[in-house]
């Protein structure tokens, strides 16, 4: 026997095939993304044309189908208002969390109801929103594409909130000693020095949470509902990509369903193009730290 | 470099000055800071005053229920460079935290106690600690200058974030960067980013910022220990030109360094003030076997 | 202030006026109001929500809503059995079928890529999660269900011996749905597994290996029992998020109101039932109420598989914090 014993033959044969294996399903996980790529591009690009954009959807069961710019519009606006709603909040409830709240009891309390938050499905979201400003005749108890916003927002949120405490605790606690040394209030610590070396950071934390809103459906269901038209009134009815695809796909016409690929194809690539500039203003923060 | 002083420490009897009140009652600024010769700008030329600017009275410095800090009083002498010395976690930063009241900012910390700086207890109940921080500012051990700044802005931050009317900043600026030796080495890239320096220009930058907002204290927090020993070389230098207009305090683990820049020195074990006394009588001269021990180099 | 000409003594150097004080107070007490509010939201939706669910509880009871296999809203019955039997099956196929995916995937990206490849891969697997719901419903209505189909039928002939599995293979099918919440949850189940498994001590790695290990058997030794609360963790953030998915789920599970007998039937879901039963629901109180009941159940589900998901993420956390202070304290 030589002084350096071989493996057995089994456990080599059990060692490659595990990695194979492991390399196999690696593959399986992507095969969904190709082929979601690839139907979208196949099915959808056939829609896309300048009138699919300007025009609005007609509501025909015969005849020309229409375009999306109801629904394309009426994504831009909700999630706009949405993200007003959700991103100031957000930023707050981290700010107050790392540099008030700390380690208190308090604080924990707060992390937990924003976990709890992240975990509610987004269906919830809009049923919450329902109960408390449709049901209850707030206003006048109609659909309104604000109340839909406030379902986004509150999707919104816990997403923000907690990439914004990722980030303010990543800022170093030296920074803020410079300043407070310095004589300075801690208010002017926080808008002048720490937001300021956060902001990166916390610009990509809300791009992901507005990319995750543009494509929700379930919550606007029972909020913002959908008119046909091109709307700027929040205050009513609004129209958007998710909620179009989704009453599409129940459309038996072979036009409509042609729209809805499009439609799809719009609303992935927009997410897409938000997710990219998300990581590359990412991708500078960490060459801009010395 | 000061000679050593001849007289005993704790600033009794200084001979020339109408001084002579350890305990600290207010003299006018003017009489109270020698201005060199050659900064014509400021003014009147007043007789040297030596009184300390800093008085520790029995302060005793908690973090949460552990009692870090345990009756220490020292004083420290206006326009002189006082430092700390001590083994790890004998408490000399803690100290130095206390006098700005940096050390609250820690969740559960505290300290009791009588800190004087012109005949105001820093601690006293109506006092704001941001005020306290304009007049004692403080220098950090890692270079910090603020990263999204350039280095014109990261001077002028000090005076921005405190509030104050700047309408001549350009100026103040240059002062502060003169007064940090830094002029000349930054004059012709003030828009550059402040971490586009090297360590030694980071930390006289930082030093830069700090004189920028006029304290009458500079508190000194193992300044060098993260630069190499050029840069460390020009820090200590600048030392002995700022104490001319400041009360410096500095807090060292490397002896040699207090040997070489400060006056006065004190000795720091287990939280508690063993000795104190002027420099070279700390290092040669002990009166404490424990000093004797720590400065020869048994232990720590 | 100039050097050396502002007067530096007197009570009024160290102290600020209460004007200047304000800020600060209004940004500390402001922002404190603002996660308070958040808080407060949180309760107040929920205490909305238990009460208008009680008017399907009071005719049905809590245990006959939940367990009476008879949803029928035109006769107003509203036993949610059905919906009960079709969340847990398909969260139940997404987690068989997507967490050892999801493993692997992690075990891949971390111990037996090459390095360049990492980011790639990690990237990919992460476009999974930007593809909205309602687009992975589209697809799935359009594309999996009629290419599946063969297969799907072929594999319940084969297989009619196992339980659950025979019969036609409907269109919409609990399978499907499964399948469809596989891909769905493979994000996230995979990204929490890569973070735990990084995070093994590579002291424990080099432990296996030096005694002769091959690959997988270090991974199988070392990394995977290590790794184990943290995966199991993710895996159940995944089963949270499988049960609370909606809009894909009923475009391609088939809202039946009964209980399918096999995988390949049509079936239903808590969330499936919210989102298709809404318009006919909106002028039917009681019928609205039970939709309501229905959402309090999903949100009750979703809390408990959370919480418990957090118990074994937070202690996964612990066990690494333990191991590297027992190292640096080995060290000392």
């Amino acid at each position: 026997m030589s002084a350096l014993a071989a493996i057995s033959p089994r456990r080599r044969r059990v060692d490659r095939a595990a990695r194979g294996t492991v390399f196999a399903l690696t593959l399986v996980a992507l095969v969904p993304l190709v082929l979601v790529v690839y139907y979208l591009l196949l099915k959808g690009l056939g829609a896309i044309s300048v009138d699919f954009f300007t025009q609005d959807p007609t509501g025909n069961f015969l005849g020309n189908p229409g375009g999306i710019k109801s629904a394309l519009l009426g994504t831009l606006e909700l999630v706009a208002l949405a993200s007003a709603m959700a991103i100031p909040v957000g930023i707050g409830v981290a700010v107050w969390l790392v540099e008030y709240g700390r380690t208190g009891r308090l604080a924990s309390i707060v992390r937990f109801f924003i976990d709890v938050l992240t975990g509610v499905p987004s269906i919830v979201f809009g049923l919450f929103i329902y109960i408390t400003l449709v049901l209850t005749g707030f206003l006048d108890g109609s659909f309104a594409g604000w109340k839909g916003s406030a379902a986004l927002a509150l999707l919104m949120l816990p997403v923000v909130a907690r990439a914004g405490e990722v980030v303010l605790n990543l800022v170093p606690d030296g920074l803020r000693e410079s300043a407070l040394a310095l004589g300075a209030p801690r208010w002017r610590v926080i808008t002048r020095v720490v937001l300021p070396t956060a902001l990166p950071g916390l610009v990509t934390g809300s791009l992901l949470a507005v990319a995750r809103a543009m494509g929700e459906t379930a919550p606007l269901i029972f909020t913002a509902q959908a008119t046909l038209a091109t709307s700027f009134d929040l205050n009513r009815r609004m129209n958007s990509l998710p909620i179009q695809i989704f009453s599409d796909i129940q459309n038996p016409k072979a036009e409509i369903v042609q729209r809805a690929w499009g439609s799809a194809l719009t609303l992935v690539a927009l997410i897409l193009i938000i997710t990219l500039v998300a990581r590359f203003v990412a991708a500078r923060r960490s060459t801009l730290t010395a | 470099m000061n000679p050593p002083d001849p007289s005993t420490p704790e600033g009794t009897a200084i001979p020339g000055s109408d001084a002579g009140q350890a305990d600290g009652e207010s003299l006018p600024a003017a009489v109270r800071r020698p201005v060199p010769a050659h900064h014509a700008a400021e003014s009147a030329d007043a007789p040297a005053a030596d009184g300390p600017a800093v008085l520790v009275r029995d302060l005793n410095a908690f973090y949460g229920s552990n009692h870090a800090i345990r009756g220490v009083t020292i004083d420290y002498r206006a326009n002189h460079v006082t430092a700390m010395i001590g083994p790890s976690g004998c408490g000399k930063s803690t100290v130095l935290r206390c006098i700005n009241r940096m050390h609250e900012e820690i969740p559960g910390a505290y300290a009791t106690g009588k800190i004087m700086l012109d005949a105001q207890d820093v601690y006293a109940s109506d006092v704001d600690v941001v005020a306290v921080r304009r007049s004692i500012g403080m220098v950090f051990q890692k270079p910090n200058p603020f990263p999204t700044m350039s280095i014109y802005d990261n001077v002028a931050a000090g005076i921005r974030l405190t509030g104050t009317k700047g309408h001549d900043l350009d100026e103040r600026v240059e002062r502060s960067l003169r007064g940090a030796g830094l002029w000349d080495e930054v004059k012709d890239r003030l828009g550059e980013a402040g971490l586009g320096l090297s360590g030694g220009q980071q930390q006289r930058l930082c030093i830069a910022r700090t004189i920028a907002v006029e304290p009458e204290v500079i508190l000194m927090d193992e300044p060098c220990s993260a630069l190499d020993p050029i840069a460390t070389l020009k820090i200590e230098e600048l030392i002995a030109e700022l104490k001319e207009r400041y009360t410096i305090v500095i807090v060292t683990h490397n002896m040699q360094q207090a040997a070489r820049v400060a006056d006065h020195t004190g000795f720091f074990l287990l939280g508690e003030l063993v000795e104190f006394a002027v420099t070279e009588n700390i290092f040669q001269n002990q009166r404490d076997s424990k000093t004797e021990e720590y400065v020869t180099g048994k232990f720590g | 202030m100039e050097a050396g000409t502002l007067p530096r003594g007197g009570r009024s150097s160290l102290e600020r006026s209460p004007r200047a004080r304000l800020p600060d107070r209004l940004m500390r007490y402001g922002l404190l109001g603002l996660a308070l509010a958040v808080l407060a939201l949180l309760v107040v939706f929920f205490f909305i929500l238990v009460s208008d669910s009680q008017d399907v509880f009071a005719k049905q009871g809590v245990v006959g809503f939940l367990f009476d296999n008879d949803w029928n809203p035109s006769r107003d019955q509203f036993g949610a059995l059905p919906l009960v039997v079709g969340t847990v099956i398909t969260s139940a196929l997404a987690l068989v079928i997507g967490v050892p995916i999801a493993i692997a995937t992690a075990l891949f990206i971390t111990e037996l890529a090459p390095a360049r490849g990492r980011t790639v891969l990690t990237t990919l697997v992460e476009l999974l999660a930007a593809v909205p719901s309602v687009v992975y419903g589209l697809w799935g209505v359009f594309v999996l269900i009629p290419n599946l189909k063969p297969a799907t039928q072929w594999f319940a002939d084969t297989f009619s011996f196992l339980p659950f599995v025979g019969g036609t293979v409907a269109g919409p099918n609990y399978f499907i749905a499964g399948l469809i919440l596989a891909i769905m949850i493979l994000p996230i189940v995979s990204a929490i597994s890569r973070e735990v498994i990084s995070t093994v001590p590579p002291d424990h790695k080099e432990a296996a290996l030096a005694l002769g290990a091959t690959r997988w058997e270090m991974i199988r030794m070392a990394v995977l029992p290590y790794s184990r609360a943290g995966i199991t963790g993710g895996a159940m953030l995944g089963l949270g998020r499988a049960i609370g998915e909606t809009i894909a789920v009923t475009l391609v599970i088939g809202n039946a109101t009964t209980i399918g007998k096999q995988i390949f039937d049509q079936g239903y879901s808590l969330a499936a039932v919210i989102a298709n039963e809404f318009g006919e629901a909106s002028s039917d109180p009681l019928h609205r109420s039970a939709l309501l009941a229905a959402g309090l159940v999903l949100f009750i589900l979703t809390l408990v598989v959370n919480g418990i998901a957090r118990g074994f993420v937070v202690r996964s956390e612990r066990k690494q914090k333990v191991t590297s202070l027992a190292v640096t304290e080995a060290e000392a």
